[in-house]
């Protein structure tokens, strides 16, 4: 029994990563209604650039902060200079631009900081907390603080704001909301900048647990889409629930179904994915669109 | 159907066929066969003037151009977004594989066999993924070809495992009097010039009408009675049909399959290479082609250090210049030379 | 619009075509030639009097980039020898390196483009398993030398139908049987849990590993998979601790032997001792875990780790540490990477030197007839050896344990080939 609830313990680990990382996708498609491919590479170039204040001699605090501002302000630099031109283009115009984007960045990365690992300072501590048999990591119970306080300034940023409500209106309907006096341009270039901002806080917390080399995030990409998908594309709850969700169910199944197995698991985010696609599209906690043709 | 962004995401098209003047048109069609003899005589000429290193390069083009005519089929003419093409490449590139690892199925005989597998795998995923729409389908075919990797890896005895399987090439007959090289060229040829007729035929009949109609405007094609889900799986289970015959073409000019071979890097760019090369085309597959083939090497001479950068920056640019790809890039050209030339 | 874009095609071909057909197709054979004398009718393309051509093929993009270092360190090589010695006996080396992005059709195609259009005398390195198993029919047919390639697999060497194809690096088997001779001494009852990369390479090693201890009371109480699109290790490391092996067999790439390395430490629960591959056991993959977190674990090597003290005064370290930053001072020479790529230049040197007859043939015999040649980059005791039925020039490694912010050799070098006779497969 202690076994398998450490295999739970285990994946809410996992799954407090895939949830920081969701929430950076979450947030974008609220503001733009796409889907950023980049997003990830995005985090890992920010991680980096945390990496390079701290390498510089600044204590971690200060050079989180000072990354957080560089990546809000890169989302916005990339919104204009990469995404403004094909703005209102198909949307799978847009999907290649983040997937050129994507390839850019990692190999940019690599470039820059060569492809070896750099040792990522920790800002918790690294041993672990012991009761009833189970262990849990201080640094992974940090990573669950964090998403928690992310996931609620969201929530209020969302619900309890004029910039919150403004960008609801771009996202559902840019001319209207043009029409109504929201500056539409610079609400999308907000978005941006705020994605690559909590991208950025997701780069840094998971960079000590998955080792910093441009291509960390590549593989949390997915399960951070069937988070997103599962707890609905609308909802920083539903991201953060759809982690953990996710997490949980690849440990177990990778742990426990012998079908399935460790070299199999990445089939479970599939089966979510298309699961929860085929029986509530929403996801757990979105709200389903009225289609207008 | 859920998701808001489908808004927006209605693929440009690349030709609008003119109403009436039947006679213009016969006469532009006639002009367009010339134009297609040419494009074939020199294709043919094209192993007996370059060195074998460029005939391999061209087979390549073909072979990618087989899989983005389908992808173009999907993506192009029914507006469906697959970030997994590759997982179809795969399936008839390890088809192939196994038949002449196993079975020592004659070369050509592997082709049509992979493409039905291909066609059924794609109808069986179709059935469920094309209750989806944009994005999201996006996901589910991007999971898909994250997932066939450790899948090929896991039934060893029969794919090799993460070994890979090495297989021998079709030898040329020996009155042909040709190269290794060049038969392997021609036969890439061959299946390219009947994916195109097959794609073109499928196109100008019923399910093309339909397919067009449901990427226009998928609600108004519904109202006037086509069975939206019925073609749109149809067109998934073309596709993956053409992606699984170029896998099959893929592997009688490498003649080596690894599961590692078809990552998803591979369906990545094969998108990049449909959208770059120009979707609704018939060209695009082509100049797509071209441009998976070519721009790879072309960004290491300009960047030896990170090619990625280039490659990266490249996709973004070209979708700037030219956001309907490179065939309506071409058009574009064609027209305002016409134009400078008739005001002379 | 459609026509005009298939007539710009058109046009496009053509053009493509007249530029390209520049070359001519019978200009094939064209730059080939053959030597006269005693060598006579062998084949001397890429190399003159003056010079020789050779070319390599690694991921400069995509996701195994980290190798695209190997080459720097194989270039500050052959510049230093060009400007300093003369080049390989008055010979002066291009060294051409394209990539793959470890996409074995890529490889191909750059294979390809190496042979036919750079025209080189012999391919030195490709790098990865799967690039060099879609290559080596092409080298084989072309009869052109593909030496000292980049992978550890065993094939290279027990293979009979590729003449033409040599590896150069210890192979995984034999790495797998040094430490399996170790356990077998130390630990005759250990029980080993594994955790090993999910390809061609994880699964050599492994296998090696099984077929080593056969027999033996060491035994394999678990196993766990893992593949380099997952984000992390650490729900294997969970599945393994629970099988209270008392010996962690850690067969990893860079990133994933950090996770372990760190899963391994953060678990008070479960201490056992801790073997890490030579391919994780770079000193770049221990910093980021915390060097107070790895102490005591256990790895084998074959070439001197430019972060060693003990080579600090070695005149091979000091030689190359001072021409790393002459000829490619962008690049990191503690990075083992470009160690690797040094010493297999150097090694290609005195293969080079010992060839018979400056041909394509030469090389390929002389590979195939190397009589324990001393490199200086390799370990003291360590040597290249071959002969007509033996294809691996590297088969020795020597252990070593880190303490402290160092690896310490430990014990003599091993030969594997002496110790569990030829590999056969």
């Amino acid at each position: 029994m202690v076994g398998f609830l450490q295999q739970v313990v285990e994946g809410l680990g996992a799954g407090a990563i895939y949830a920081s990382l969701a929430l950076a996708l979450v947030l974008i498609y609220q503001f733009t209604g796409i889907v950023n491919f980049a997003q990830g590479e995005l985090a890992m170039f920010s991680a980096y650039i945390a990496w390079q204040f701290t390498a510089a001699g600044l204590p971690f605090w200060p050079a989180l902060v000072l990354t957080l501002a560089v990546s809000f302000a890169g989302g916005m630099l990339i919104e204009r200079v990469v995404i403004r031109p094909v703005e209102g283009a198909p949307e799978l115009t847009v999907v290649i631009v983040t997937v050129g984007l994507f390839i850019f960045v990692n190999a940019a990365a690599g470039w820059i900081w060569s492809f070896l690992i750099k040792d990522f300072p920790n800002p918790f501590p690294g041993g672990a907390l012991e009761a009833g048999g189970l262990s849990v990591g201080y640094s992974t119970l940090g990573v669950m603080a964090v998403v928690a306080v992310v996931m609620g300034l969201l929530y209020l940023l969302f619900q309890r704001t004029k910039v919150g409500l403004g960008m609801r209106a771009v996202a559902a309907n840019p001319t209207s909301a043009r029409l109504v006096g929201i500056r539409v341009g610079w609400t999308l270039a907000l978005g941006w900048g705020l994605a690559a901002t909590v991208g950025a806080v997701s780069g840094v917390l998971v960079a000590p647990l998955l080792f910093l080399e441009p291509n960390m995030m590549g593989g949390v990409l997915i399960y951070a889409f069937a988070a997103a998908t599962l707890g609905g594309f609308d909802s920083p709850g539903g991201a953060v629930v759809g982690g953990l969700v996710v997490g949980v169910a690849e440990t177990l199944a990778g742990a426990y179904v012998d079908v399935i197995g460790s070299d199999l698991k990445v089939g479970v985010p599939l089966i979510i994915i298309l699961c929860i696609l085929l029986l509530r599209p929403q996801g757990l906690f979105g709200r389903a669109a009225v289609e207008r043709a | 159907m859920s998701g808001r962004a489908e808004v927006t995401e209605k693929p440009v098209r690349a030709d609008a066929p003119g109403r009436g003047r039947a006679l213009a048109r016969i006469a532009a069609g006639r002009r367009r066969w010339i134009v297609a003899a040419a494009l074939l005589a020199v294709a043919c000429s094209l192993p007996f003037q370059l060195v074998p290193f460029r005939v391999f390069q061209f087979t390549m083009v073909l072979v990618y151009a087989v899989a983005l005519l389908g992808l173009n089929l999907l993506v192009g003419h029914a507006g469906q977004i697959s970030l997994g093409h590759g997982a179809f490449f795969a399936v008839g590139a390890y088809g192939t594989a196994i038949m002449l690892d196993r079975w020592d199925v004659p070369h050509v005989l592997t082709l049509p066999a992979a493409a039905a597998t291909a066609f059924a795998l794609g109808l069986a995923l179709g059935l469920p993924a094309m209750r989806l729409r944009g994005l999201y389908l996006a996901l589910v075919t991007l999971a898909i070809a994250i997932f066939l990797v450790p899948l090929l890896k896991r039934f060893e005895s029969v794919t090799g495992g993460s070994m890979g399987l090495t297989l021998g090439k079709p030898a040329p007959p020996a009155w042909t009097g040709l190269a290794e090289d060049q038969w392997l060229y021609f036969l890439a040829l061959a299946v390219a010039v009947a994916a195109f007729l097959l794609a073109r035929g499928l196109l100008h009949s019923r399910v093309g009408r339909a397919l067009h109609a449901v990427r226009d405007n998928e609600a108004a094609a519904e109202v006037m009675g086509v069975r939206l889900s019925f073609y749109k799986t149809l067109a998934f289970a073309w596709s993956a049909m053409f992606a699984g015959a170029a896998g099959s073409v893929y592997t009688w000019v490498i003649g080596f399959v690894s599961p590692d071979s078809f990552a998803v890097t591979l369906s990545i760019t094969l998108l990049a290479g449909i959208v770059v090369g120009g979707l609704g085309s018939f060209s695009g597959p082509l100049l797509g082609g071209l441009f998976v083939m070519f721009v790879p090497g072309i960004s290491q001479d300009v960047n030896d250090a990170a090619p990625g950068v280039i490659f990266g920056l490249l996709i973004i640019t070209v979708m700037y210049v030219a956001p309907t790809g490179l065939a309506g890039l071409a058009g574009r050209v064609a027209r305002s030379t016409k134009k400078i030339l008739r005001k002379e | 619009m459609r026509r005009s874009a298939i007539g710009c095609t058109a046009v496009t071909a053509v053009l493509l075509l007249a530029t390209a057909a520049c070359g001519g197709r019978e200009e094939t054979g064209g730059g080939a030639t053959t030597a006269a004398g005693q060598c006579q009718g062998q084949q001397t393309t890429g190399i003159t009097d003056t010079s020789i051509k050779l070319g390599g093929i690694y991921p400069l993009s995509g996701p195994a980039s980290a190798y695209g270092d190997i080459p720097k360190g194989i270039k500050a090589y052959f510049d230093y020898v060009n400007a300093e010695k003369n080049g390989i006996g008055g010979r002066k080396v291009e060294f051409v390196v394209r990539d793959d992005g470890y996409q074995p059709p890529k490889a191909v195609e750059e294979a390809r483009r190496l042979v036919e259009q750079e025209q080189v005398f012999a391919l030195f390195q490709t790098l990865g398993t799967p690039s060099t198993t879609a290559t080596w029919d092409y080298a084989n047919q072309r009869k052109v030398p593909q030496v000292f390639v980049a992978t550890g697999a065993s094939k290279w060497g027990t293979d009979t139908a590729h003449p033409w194809t040599i590896g150069w690096q210890p192979n995984y088997v034999s790495e797998a049987r040094v430490y399996a001779q170790y356990l077998k001494q130390e630990r005759p009852e250990a029980k080993v849990a594994v955790l090993y990369q999910n390809d061609d390479f994880g699964k050599d090693l492994f296998g090696g590993f099984k077929r080593a201890i056969d027999g033996s009371g060491v035994t394999v109480v678990a196993e766990q998979s893992y593949e380099v699109s997952d984000p992390s290790v650490d729900p294997q490391m969970r599945n393994l601790a629970e099988s209270g092996a008392d010996v962690f067999l850690n067969i990893t790439t860079p990133r994933f032997g950090s996770q372990a390395l760190a899963a391994d430490a953060k678990n008070t629960g479960w201490n056992p001792l801790h073997i890490v591959n030579n391919v994780a056991a770079s000193i770049t993959v221990l910093r980021p875990v915390g060097f107070e977190n790895v102490q005591g674990i256990v790895s084998a090597t074959y070439y001197k780790d430019p972060n060693d003290p003990q080579w600090k005064n070695d005149p091979e370290m000091v030689l190359y540490y001072e021409k790393m930053k002459q000829y490619v001072p962008e690049a990191d020479p503690t990075v083992p990477y470009h160690t690797f790529g040094w010493a297999v230049a150097s090694s290609f040197h005195k293969a080079m030197e010992a060839a018979k007859c400056p041909t394509r043939e030469g090389l390929r015999d002389s590979v195939r007839a190397l009589g324990g040649v001393q490199v200086g980059m390799l370990l003291p005791g360590v040597t290249m050896t071959t002969g007509a039925d033996d294809g691996f020039p590297i088969e020795s490694m020597q252990l070593m344990e880190f303490k402290g912010e160092r690896w310490e050799l430990f014990g003599d070098v091993i030969d594997t080939r002496k110790e569990f006779g030829p590999l056969t497969d």
